[in-house]
C-alpha cells in the first residue's frame, strides 16, 4: 500500500494547512454566497439606522448583557409569531453591526417589543422588574436611571458603523453629541426597546 | 417570499462547484485510506509502524460501517436535490421555511378561525358567560396582558385593575372593545408649578377629604384650586369622566396610590399612562373573545 499519508501524519505544518483547507468548505459555501444574497445585503422598505440616542441605547443593552438572555430573533414557527409577531426576516438587520439575534431565551424574546408596551412600563420594569412581573427572575438595572450620557464618543461610533455601511448623514453624525449629551441611559435604553422591530410593517 | 436572489452571477456555480468538490473529496479521501483486501499485509498483521513497542495491526473498517460513509454521500447528493441545496435552485420538493410556516398557520387557521367566527356572532355579554370562551380569552389575555394587569388581572401601581368594576374609560363591551383596539392615553397634566407647594398641599387634602380622609393642607382652599384647575376633567363633584379617561377621585380606588405624598406626587409631575393599542396584534375576533374575558372578570 502507498504510504502517501506517513506524509500528512508526520508533517504538522501540513496537516494544518490541510485542516484548515477542509474546515473552510463549510464558510465558503454557507457564508460567502450571504454576501452576495439581496434578501441579506438589502433593508427591507422603511428601514432607518437607529438614531443617536437609539445607538446608545443598543450599546447599553450589550453592555449590560440583555443579548445573553433575550434573543431578537422570532423564527417561522406559528408558537412564535403568535406570540411575538411577524418573523424576524434577514433585512431588518442590515444595519446592525453587529446583529444581536442570540440563541439563549431566559427571558422572552425582543425583536418585536417596540411599541408593545409603554416606556413608563419599560422605566418601572427595567428598575424592579418584579414591580410589574411578580414572577420575573430579571435583575433590576436601577443604575441606569442615575448614570448620565456624555455623548462624546456617539458621533464617532456613527462614523464607524458609517464606515461599514449605515447609512447616517453628515447632519446625523454632527447633531449625535447634542441629542444624546445630558440623557439617562435609562432613557436612550428604553428608545432603542421602542424602536425594536417596528420597520417591518406586516405585523401578523 | 421570493427565493434566494445573487446579487453576482458566479455564486451560483460557486457553490455547485464547492459542494461538488467537497463531496468527491469525501469519496476520494474515503477511497484512499480505506484498506484494500489485496494488500500484501494481510488482515491482523502488522503494518510495519512501531512506537514504543506499540504496533498497528491491520485493521480494516468493517465492509457495512464502509459502505455508511458511500451512503452519507449518496444520501448528500439527494437532499440537496430535493431541497433547495445546488445554488439556487429550489430543490425538487420546493420546500421553503416561509412554505413551512405558511402551512402550519393555515392549519391552524382553519381549525381556529371557524370558532372565532362563531363567537363573532355573538354578543360580549353573552360570550362572558360561557367558560370555554372565557377560557380562550384568558389565554390571549396572559399572551397580551399580563405583563401590566397582572395574570390575575388586578393590575399593579400605574396599571388598572380589571376585576374591581372601577372603569377609567368605561366597563361597557363597547368601550372596553374600542380600548384594546386603539389604547389609551392618560394626560394628566403637571400641575406643580401652576399650584405652587402650598397650593399642591391644600388640593391633595382636599382630594383626601373626598373619599373621607385628612391631608395636612388646608381642604376648603384647596376645594377653591380644585374648582379652576381639576374640576374641568375630574368633575366639580370629582366623580371623574369616562370620557376622558379621568378617574373618579372620590371611590377610594387609586390608579397610582393614595396616599397624601402619592397624590402631592400626580399634582406635581402629572401622569400619563398608556394603553398601547392591539390591532396590530390581534384580529378584531380575537379582540371580541379578550373583551369578553375582561368583561367577565367584573359582571
Amino acid at each position: 500500500m502507498a504510504k502517501t499519508h506517513e506524509i500528512v501524519e508526520k508533517n504538522v505544518g501540513l496537516m494544518i494547512i490541510l485542516t484548515l483547507v477542509a474546515v473552510s468548505f463549510g464558510g465558503l459555501v454557507e457564508i460567502v454566497p450571504l454576501f452576495f444574497q439581496k434578501q441579506t445585503t438589502q433593508p427591507i422598505e422603511g428601514l432607518k439606522p437607529w438614531t443617536a440616542l437609539q445607538l446608545e441605547g443598543r450599546d447599553i443593552y450589550i453592555r449590560e448583557g440583555c443579548n445573553t438572555c433575550h434573543s431578537q430573533m422570532i423564527r417561522p414557527f406559528r408558537a412564535e409569531t403568535e406570540r411575538y409577531g411577524h418573523f424576524s426576516v434577514a433585512g431588518e438587520h442590515v444595519y446592525e453591526h453587529p446583529f444581536l439575534w442570540g440563541s439563549k431565551r431566559t427571558g422572552p424574546d425582543l425583536a418585536r417589543v417596540g411599541q408593545r408596551y409603554s416606556d413608563q412600563w419599560h422605566y418601572d420594569h427595567l428598575m424592579n422588574p418584579r414591580d410589574v412581573v411578580p414572577e420575573s427572575n430579571m435583575p433590576g438595572f436601577p443604575w441606569l436611571d442615575e448614570n448620565i450620557l456624555s455623548g462624546e464618543t456617539t458621533g464617532a461610533k456613527m462614523e464607524a458603523l458609517r464606515a461599514v455601511g449605515v447609512p447616517y448623514t453628515d447632519a446625523d453624525i454632527a447633531g449625535a453629541q447634542a441629542a444624546v449629551e445630558g440623557k439617562k441611559e435609562m432613557d436612550a435604553l428604553i428608545a432603542y426597546l421602542q424602536g425594536l422591530g417596528t420597520f417591518l410593517k406586516v405585523k401578523r | 417570499m421570493t427565493g434566494i436572489d445573487f446579487t453576482a452571477g458566479w455564486v451560483n456555480g460557486w457553490i455547485i462547484t464547492i459542494v461538488l468538490i467537497n463531496l468527491l473529496g469525501c469519496l476520494w479521501l474515503l477511497w484512499w485510506t480505506r484498506k484494500r483486501p489485496d494488500d500484501t499485509i494481510k488482515e491482523g498483521e502488522s503494518m510495519g509502524h512501531s512506537f514504543d513497542g506499540i504496533e498497528e495491526l491491520n485493521n480494516p473498517l468493517p465492509h457495512w460501517w464502509l459502505n455508511l460513509f458511500y451512503f452519507t454521500i449518496a444520501f448528500a447528493l439527494i437532499y440537496l436535490t430535493l431541497y433547495p441545496g445546488w445554488g439556487d435552485a429550489k430543490g425538487v420538493l420546493g420546500w421553503t421555511s416561509v412554505g413551512q410556516w405558511e402551512t402550519e398557520v393555515e392549519k391552524a387557521e382553519n381549525r381556529y378561525d371557524r370558532l372565532f367566527e362563531e363567537y363573532a356572532q355573538h354578543s360580549v355579554e353573552k360570550l362572558a358567560t360561557q367558560e370555554e370562551v372565557v377560557k380562550t380569552g384568558q389565554r390571549l389575555f396572559g399572551n397580551n396582558c399580563a405583563i401590566c394587569h397582572g395574570s390575575d388581572a388586578r393590575g399593579n401601581v400605574g396599571y388598572p385593575n380589571l376585576t374591581d368594576g372601577d372603569w377609567l374609560y368605561g366597563g361597557t363591551p363597547e368601550k372596553i372593545k374600542e380600548t384594546l383596539t386603539n389604547g389609551r392615553g392618560g394626560m394628566m397634566p403637571a400641575l406643580g408649578a401652576a399650584l405652587g407647594e402650598d397650593g399642591t398641599k391644600n388640593v391633595a387634602a382636599y382630594v383626601l377629604s373626598l373619599s373621607g380622609r385628612q391631608g395636612s393642607g388646608d381642604a376648603e382652599a384647596g376645594k377653591e384650586k380644585f374648582n379652576m384647575m381639576c374640576a374641568a376633567c375630574h368633575g366639580p363633584d370629582g366623580k371623574g369622566n369616562q370620557m376622558l379617561g379621568a378617574p373618579n377621585l372620590t371611590d377610594d380606588v387609586w390608579l397610582y396610590g393614595g396616599t397624601e405624598a402619592t397624590i402631592i406626587e400626580t399634582l406635581n409631575n402629572g401622569r400619563q399612562g398608556k394603553m398601547p393599542s392591539f390591532k396590530d396584534q390581534l384580529s378584531p375576533e380575537k379582540i371580541h373573545v379578550l373583551a369578553a374575558y375582561v368583561y367577565s372578570l367584573s359582571n
